[in-house]
């Protein structure tokens, strides 16, 4: 099954990096969003660290989803997802396959747009690093294993690319509230007991959601 | 058209009911000290408030037996709770201000509770936009069978961030480990009202229902 994942995500990120369209876009829209974010706030009134968790998780989770729209839209041409579905492989390798593609790709945004926001608004990272990123993976993997199960069933849809946010963004907010406040915590200078509660939280949803995810996409694609 | 016609029945006796809980909660319940009249409006708040919730929790296990059973008719059950259960929650999000402005001195607070209210908001009118925007009959019930199952596994994600944030917002005073700390009087009102909103959104989900079944058979999908 492993194997079988692993193959789906690799042609997908194989697709991605000969045309790198989506990509691209993707991080340039989170460059523009952070510049927004810079001309959008009274630099005088307010502090950049009392605002910079909100701005890193709005930047990423509108980057996300980019990511997330194009994940089963890629399959529509051609019909390439009845052809994936007649293939001798699981559903939850399908499932598994396009969730590593998509994590993949948010990750890069992530790794991408982190510096620039450490850049953009002076915020000092490199001492709280390890902590940040494991934030940064925990609420990642949660709306990411969400999504991917979403857009497999918005993109048979009418109005795919506006239907997921409307769909996925009730789920994404719990998760962002724990992670801005554990990202505002550590940036603060806080001592990192004072954001477990938080992780614990994360770590809790993810467990959820990325088994229900699992059970649950055969539902979506099957006929 | 039976089904239709024995859910207004439930539904006018729930409303009538409704009055005699206005009749209780004004005239028969004793006035909160510090809150006065502004409290009565708790006796429509908590029961549309857990209504609005349990709705949901229906809706995923309906869902759930749906995904195993294929029956048509939990499918249309789901349907009928999510459409009510967006009304109930509408109901809180109108009483909680209208409360809230007397008391707290503000319409809308960044509460955890009242957040995660509308996020419960939100996961109906999707649900519902879902089902809208799906035209085949069989992908409909089962993409909405899916978006059932996770919207019901968020909620009590939604709970245990109501109990780790501070609020404006009052910690449960009648669902909770220890014995209820409401007098009995009001508890007695809020137990009447209760009923008489379960007996509402009985006769609101079995109208929800029937309508459902007439237009299936007013245009059968091949």
């Amino acid at each position: 099954m492993l194997r079988h994942a692993w193959l789906l995500a690799r042609k997908d990120l194989l697709v991605e990096f000969r045309s790198r369209t989506a990509i691209l876009s993707a991080v340039v829209f989170t460059v523009l969003v952070l510049m927004v974010f810079n001309f959008g706030r009274d630099p005088t009134a307010v502090a950049a660290v009392d605002l910079a968790p909100s701005i890193l998780w709005v930047t990423f989770t509108f980057a996300a989803m980019l990511a997330l729209n194009r994940a089963f839209q890629l399959e529509l041409e051609n019909q390439a997802l009845d052809g994936l579905l007649l293939a001798p492989v699981s559903r939850s390798s399908i499932y598994l396959g396009k969730l590593i593609a998509n994590l993949v790709f948010v990750a890069t945004v992530e790794a991408v747009g982190l510096p620039l926001f450490a850049l953009f608004f002076n915020v000092r990272l490199l001492h709280v690093l390890g902590p940040l990123v494991a934030v940064l993976a925990l609420a990642t993997v949660g709306f990411v294993a969400v999504g991917t199960l979403f857009s497999a069933m918005t993109a048979r849809t009418r109005f795919a690319e506006l239907l997921l946010p409307v769909l996925l963004l009730p789920f994404m907010i719990p998760p962002l509230i724990w992670a801005v406040l554990a990202t505002a915590a550590l940036l603060a200078g806080r001592p990192l007991s004072e954001a477990t509660g938080w992780l614990r939280l994360l770590a809790a949803f993810d467990i959820v959601f990325v088994t229900l995810a699992f059970v649950l996409f055969p539902a979506t694609v099957n006929e | 058209m039976k089904l239709l016609k024995t859910g207004r029945w439930i539904t006018a006796v729930g409303l009538v009911l409704l009055a005699g809980v206005y009749v209780r909660a004004l005239a028969f319940t004793p006035v909160e000290r510090t809150q006065g009249m502004a409290q009565k409006i708790f006796y429509l708040h908590l029961p549309a408030a857990i209504w609005a919730e349990g709705a949901m929790i229906l809706v995923g296990v309906a869902s759930i037996f749906f995904l195993f059973l294929k029956d048509p008719r939990l499918d249309r059950f789901a349907e009928a709770s999510a459409e009510v259960g967006l009304v109930f929650c509408t109901l809180v999000l109108t009483t909680g201000p209208i409360w809230g402005k007397p008391i707290w001195g503000t319409w809308w607070t960044w509460d955890a509770r009242l957040t995660l209210t509308l996020l419960l908001f939100l996961m109906y009118v999707g649900y519902l936009l879902l089902r809208g925007a799906v035209t085949d009959p069989g992908l409909k019930a089962r993409y909405a069978a899916v978006l059932g199952i996770c919207g019901m596994c968020l909620v009590p994600f939604v709970h245990l961030s109501v109990v780790m944030f501070r609020t404006l917002h009052p910690q449960p005073i009648v669902i909770k480990p220890s014995a209820p700390s409401l007098p009995g009087e009001m508890l007695e009102t809020l137990a009447f009202s209760f009923l008489v909103f379960t007996v509402l959104w009985v006769g609101f989900v079995i109208q929800r229902y029937g309508l459902s079944l007439v237009r299936e058979q007013a245009e059968p999908h091949a």
